[in-house]
């Protein structure tokens, strides 16, 4: 910046704000190239994720708690035992109303036999709500947690740092840090199979159509036709997340 | 009716990320120290300013590695500083850390200036390492040391709202923790920064202690006794904190109070209430307060000042580590079964009566109970059990042979 050594002052200047910009720009070339990559391992190439918008809707008055659900999850996803991406809750409400909450441990074996006489009892599936306004994709330091445009919030496990923020922030339970790979995991509604025209896992096996997968921006899907003409209710709506995960017969008991 | 998702039955944060805030503390605390000597004039602090910054800028430098130990991919840790996501609290962690670091560097070198530049001559790689710092630049005249008297001012009076921010940022974090009553609390701020000055003065005094007895430098008496002094005031202030903070969930007697009740009398007895409490806050107390309001000779003073700093230390290590994991950990409410393998027991917790099989016990996870289940007709048992989210215990019921009712069966 001295006058002295003959420089050119505003030159210099301007030839070191170049090298910045070219410093910055062969920094953020690799980010590029890592998630290019990963797309082009999951996706379909004629999949355009600017023409869906996918939902979710649980009829809770349907499901019978086989578990079919969480052992196609696990057999399709790798899900490490002692995590669950999709988890079936078991309400058992006593004569005094007492309500009573539990969860099969193991899916292969199913729920534990009910000793009392409850006077009511349903059961409740429930998998990431894939909230629109989702409160792991604000807290995630590395923007490792994202959401696709056509809305499925997703984890790019070559970003996580595995701090277990998103773990910690999700009202619903979803995620966890996978022992294996260290990193958050979470349902990705098989994005993997719904890209490709198919069912996520947990939908193609419900014997009961308890679990219904579609497009929101198709105005009629399934989805949105059921969508029209039930009543449905959304999980911890207070907490601002808006999910899109919508559940019929859902009771007030219901966390 | 308190059910616990199957994936939070996990613990997620646990033992790492408390040893950092306790840390951090540590760094506040002492560079709040150095501060009362270069903003506030408190010259009896003197002989302590340059070292407290040295604890300061070393603690700093370490308070990282738990972090990293914490993360399921240390390597990519720096992505928090390269690709930031700023609506996150924690995207603001590296900032916050590094601003402060190269505050603290910087003051360090104002500060030592002269003491490198008597250093940086001559041969060798000290002095070579003493002139690079120095920038090559070995020039100093009272204009110069005005200067830089003027500039470490300015920076030690910067660093105060600085270490505030580092240390109650931190407090922000966990204070968004839903898991955790106990220190979801708007007084969790004010808490951690006077605990962190409280930690700050005691490493000072552990550390000044030991450091002087090693080189054998003369102890400055004046120094210590002023020393002694803040660490009672501040000490004072921290646990009365503390303890209001306590008194207000029990007063208030809500749901979060049923679970920090069962910790404190059962879990966190021994290590919350008998040892932080009775014996390292309540004897660093009293010895305090005979060493600043008695005067006795330098030795018993010097005795009864490190003693104190040393146990408050670990006070502290007792406050960040097992009670705050035990926090995280067993701060989860957890729902336990117990049911036996014919007819409704009668179940008693710990002598007290529960109910009738099946029943649910509601307690902390990871608590131990002991439970006494009655059936007439069967053996009484008695097993210890601990407490998990959704857990259960079924027992088998076996029949008494030689009981009354069987002899009476037609």
């Amino acid at each position: 910046m001295s006058d002295d050594t003959g420089h050119d002052p505003k030159k210099s200047r301007r030839d070191m704000l170049k090298a910045i910009g070219v410093g910055a720009g062969l920094l953020l070339l690799p980010i590029g190239r890592v998630k290019a990559d990963k797309d082009d391992k999951t996706a379909d190439p004629d999949y355009d994720w600017e023409k869906h918008y996918w939902g979710y809707a649980v009829d809770t008055t349907k499901c019978i708690g086989c578990l079919a659900c969480m052992r196609a999850c696990r057999a399709e996803n790798d899900v490490p035992a002692g995590y669950v991406r999709t988890w079936v809750e078991r309400y058992s409400i006593s004569a005094d109303g007492t309500v009573r909450v539990d969860c099969a441990k193991d899916e292969m074996k199913g729920f534990e036999e009910v000793k009392d006489e409850p006077v009511k009892s349903f059961f409740v599936p429930k998998i990431c709500n894939h909230c629109e306004k989702s409160v792991c994709n604000q807290v995630c330091p590395v923007g490792a947690a994202y959401r696709t445009k056509d809305g499925v919030v997703l984890v790019d496990t070559q970003r996580c740092i595995g701090c277990g923020y998103c773990v910690q922030a999700c009202p619903y339970g979803s995620r966890f840090i996978n022992p294996t790979t260290h990193t958050a995991d979470k349902c990705t509604l098989c994005y993997h199979r719904i890209t490709k025209g198919m069912q996520p896992a947990c939908v193609q096996a419900c014997p009961k159509g308890a679990r219904i997968f579609g497009d929101l921006a198709d105005k009629k899907s399934p989805l949105s036709i059921l969508l029209r003409q039930r009543r449905y209710r959304l999980l911890k709506p207070e907490m601002g997340t808006h999910p899109k995960c919508y559940y019929i017969g859902l009771d007030r008991e219901v966390i | 009716m308190n059910f616990v998702f199957p994936n939070e039955a996990h613990v997620t944060w646990s033992v790492m990320i408390v040893l950092y805030p306790y840390i951090t503390g540590l760094v506040a605390g002492a560079f709040i120290v150095s501060s009362l000597y270069h903003v506030f004039g408190r010259n009896e602090l003197k002989a302590v300013s340059r070292f407290s910054l040295a604890s300061a800028f070393v603690f700093l430098l370490f308070a990282p590695i738990p972090l990293q130990v914490h993360l399921g991919h240390p390597e990519r840790s720096l992505n928090i500083l390269i690709t930031p996501n700023f609506s996150s609290a924690m995207a603001g962690f590296g900032f916050i850390y590094n601003s402060y670091l190269l505050l603290v560097v910087l003051e360090i070198w104002f500060v030592m200036r002269s003491d490198f530049i008597a250093r940086a001559k001559g041969k060798g790689l000290v002095p070579f390492i003493c002139r690079a710092v120095l920038l090559f630049n070995l020039h100093e005249d009272d204009a110069t040391r005005r200067a830089d008297h003027r500039i470490a001012k300015f920076l030690a009076g910067l660093g105060i709202p600085m270490a505030c921010l580092l240390h109650g940022y931190v407090g922000f974090l966990f204070g968004s923790l839903k898991s955790n009553p106990w220190w979801s609390t708007a007084l969790m701020f004010v808490i951690f920064i006077f605990s962190a000055i409280v930690s700050g003065i005691s490493v000072l005094i552990f550390h000044y202690f030991v450091v002087s007895k090693i080189n054998r430098w003369r102890i400055d008496q004046g120094c210590v006794r002023a020393m002694g002094r803040y660490l009672w005031g501040f000490m004072i202030i921290a646990v009365a904190l503390e303890l209001l903070e306590i008194l207000s969930i029990a007063y208030k007697q809500t749901e979060e109070w049923e679970v920090l009740d069962q910790l404190i009398k059962q879990k966190l007895m021994i290590t919350y209430v008998v040892l932080q409490f009775g014996v390292f806050s309540l004897v660093p107390f009293l010895m305090l307060a005979i060493s600043a309001l008695f005067k006795l000779g330098d030795r018993l003073t010097n005795a009864l000042v490190w003693t104190s700093a040393t146990m408050l230390l670990l006070a502290m290590i007792w406050l960040a580590i097992p009670s705050s994991g035990g926090h995280v950990n067993a701060g989860v409410r957890a729902e336990h079964r117990i049911d036996v393998s014919i007819g409704s027991a009668t179940v008693y917790v710990n002598g007290r009566r529960l109910g009738q099989t099946p029943v649910t016990y509601v307690g902390t996870a990871g608590e131990v109970i002991e439970i006494e289940v009655r059936l007439q007709g069967y053996a009484t048992r008695h097993e210890r059990i601990e407490v998990r989210p959704n857990g259960t215990t079924t027992l088998t019921m076996e029949a008494q042979r030689s009981s009354e009712s069987q002899r009476k069966l037609p």
